[in-house]
């Protein structure tokens, strides 16, 4: 069919409205984002017309000592929360892929319920966990980032687990098999054979936990002390006290690290990355 | 796959981690609060759990009742709309050519990674009296006030635009809900699309039904299951939500999320909250039960 035609009665990519319902709905998402970013570098205070061009508010957010270590509070969270999570969820998902055993749908129901309950519902049950457990007086820097660490590990290891289940799932088993009749153990097999295999799973779940733990702010708003503040609490408790420029310029850095591992992320899972690797 | 038993220390050693972890740092946490639920202040932070129903009995009170009515009705709202608007962007999306839908699908789901905080705080510029929209708002007035003067009929636009208080209330919450919830409306609509038989809609209209006739009579139905998806995953976490109603909503539009953090941080009234943030769990388990009936319900039917 030539470019030209008029659209058929089922080329629905084709009409007109449906084009444009499309790009009002991709405006509406991303122009609060690319107007928040723009204005970041817009040389004024108060006005949201454009008055010139300045990095001013990222030198400022730079220099704001409580914020520079926000930011670094987080990426050690996202760093160690993301290793424990990877390990976890991976050993979990091999667990669930290679073995038949009673109450095996529970345990995939409760693996799964991190994921589907209210935030708000799994932050307040930390919170009164871990004060029960005394993990939130003040314990000082780097030790109060434990309670933290040990919530992000809890909401991001189900999702490696499902991520990595997916790749295992196209694993042929004769090559496991084979690998044993050459005469290789349980734990060369697993190292030289699975492990591989697995490894697009593996970067796959750890790029999706590190961008959930640099990401959430709920779980980390309930779980945190007075001095261990991660990212977003800070910009949140900033936000609090006004919008302002530095707040646009610290939510433009956070936007942009996660942005580059979710594009990471999705590039590793893409079918026809999956092809080639197969 | 293997019986657990043909290498129990292999299955224990890749079973046992993960499964702790959940039970001590998830299961627990959970049945702490279930239990303070049940509970008693003695003194300011000390509970005795007296297997007591007054804080049940509390949540279900008319003020904390109408806030958890309130809640569903914003989640609902919100929920419905984003499937409105999403309903034609997964159908653009699933009918667009071939080599253009990974694109268009990624642009849908960015927005989704972007920090929840972030996004809500964008809404904050747009929303504000002297903010996008009202920007956007006063230019369209001024053009059709423009149009309007030499008609005589300028006076019904007033003499001077005055900005609209569209931030700090119910429908800023809404409209938040929406615009951070959206692409999750999107994914599970276009998933279904996407393995659906065209040809029952092509002999829809061969058969001489409209457009319009074909889309409520065939397509809808047959999408079922991804409108009953969309609604769970818009839903379930918009009756939650308590960062945009606190940062968008007034002092009166205030949702279940926002008490439920208030009794664990400012109020110190655990138990209240425990009670709240198990009604809102039971009321989550409630819609996913229903999406697992609906879904399987349909399964039987084809």
């Amino acid at each position: 069919m030539s470019r030209r035609s008029p659209p058929g009665p089922l080329d629905y990519g084709r009409r007109l409205w449906l084009r444009l319902w499309l790009l009002a709905t991709f405006v509406f998402l991303y122009a609060p984002i690319v107007i928040l970013v723009a204005f970041s570098f817009n040389d004024s205070r108060r006005n949201i017309v454009w008055q010139g061009f300045t990095t001013k508010y990222y030198i400022a957010a730079w220099n704001n000592a409580s914020l520079l270590e926000a930011f670094t509070n987080s990426l050690i969270v996202a760093a160690v929360s993301t290793s424990l999570s990877t390990v976890l969820g991976a050993m979990l998902a091999v667990a669930l892929w290679r073995f038949r055993f009673p109450a095996k749908p529970l345990l995939e129901g409760a693996n799964a319920l991190p994921i589907v309950i209210p935030e708000i519902c799994m932050g307040v049950a930390l919170l009164v966990f871990f004060s029960r457990a005394g993990l939130l007086a003040s314990l000082g820097w780097p030790l109060g980032l434990l309670p933290v660490i040990l919530g992000h590990v809890t909401f991001s290891f189900p999702f490696v687990a499902i991520v990595v289940r997916a790749r295992l799932a196209t694993f042929d088993r004769s090559l496991e098999e084979a690998s044993l009749d050459l005469g290789a153990s349980e734990w060369q097999t697993f190292r030289y054979i699975l492990l591989p295999w697995m490894k697009p799973g593996l970067v796959a779940g750890a790029l999706l936990s590190a961008t959930l733990s640099l990401d959430d702010f709920v779980i980390t708003f309930f779980t945190s002390g007075p001095e261990t503040l991660t990212f977003p609490v800070k910009i949140y408790s900033m936000v609090r006290f006004g919008a302002t420029p530095e707040v646009n310029a610290a939510s433009t850095v956070l936007i942009l690290v996660t942005l580059i591992m979710t594009v990471l992320a999705m590039r590793l899972q893409s079918p026809a990355r999956a092809e080639t690797t197969q | 796959m293997d019986d657990w038993r043909s290498a129990p220390q292999v299955f224990w050693t890749f079973l046992l981690p993960g499964t702790l972890w959940l039970a001590l740092f998830f299961f627990a946490p959970l049945a702490l609060v279930w239990l303070l639920s049940f509970g008693e202040r003695t003194g300011p932070a000390t509970i005795v759990v007296t297997w007591t129903l007054d804080n049940y009995r509390q949540a279900v009170d008319p003020l904390y009742l109408g806030l958890f009515w309130k809640s569903v009705w914003i989640a609902a709202l919100s929920t419905a709309i984003c499937v409105a608007i999403a309903f034609p962007v997964a159908v653009a999306v699933s009918f667009a050519e071939e080599r253009h839908k990974p694109l268009l699908l990624m642009v849908v789901v960015l927005p989704f990674w972007t920090n929840l905080l972030v996004r809500t705080y964008a809404m904050i510029a747009v929303l504000r009296t002297n903010g996008y929209l009202n920007y956007l708002i006063e230019y369209l007035w001024i053009a059709a006030k423009t149009v309007a003067d030499p008609l005589g009929i300028g006076s019904v636009f007033g003499d001077r635009y005055r900005p609209l208080e569209i931030l700090y209330n119910d429908a800023a919450v809404v409209f938040g809900i929406v615009y951070v919830y959206l692409p999750f409306a999107v994914l599970p609509l276009y998933a279904t699309l996407e393995r659906l038989d065209r040809s029952l809609i092509e002999a829809s209209l061969d058969l001489g039904a409209s457009q319009l006739a074909t889309f409520f009579r065939i397509v809808v139905p047959l999408a079922q299951p991804g409108i009953v998806s969309a609604v769970i995953l818009v839903f379930v976490p918009a009756l939650g939500t308590f960062l945009i109603s606190d940062l968008l909503g007034g002092p009166d539009s205030q949702l279940l999320g926002n008490v439920i953090e208030r009794q664990f941080k400012a109020a110190n009234n655990v138990p209240l909250g425990a009670a709240l943030s198990f009604l809102l769990l039971y009321a989550t388990f409630a819609a996913l039960a229903l999406r697992a009936w609906l879904v399987g319900r349909q399964g039987r039917d084809v």
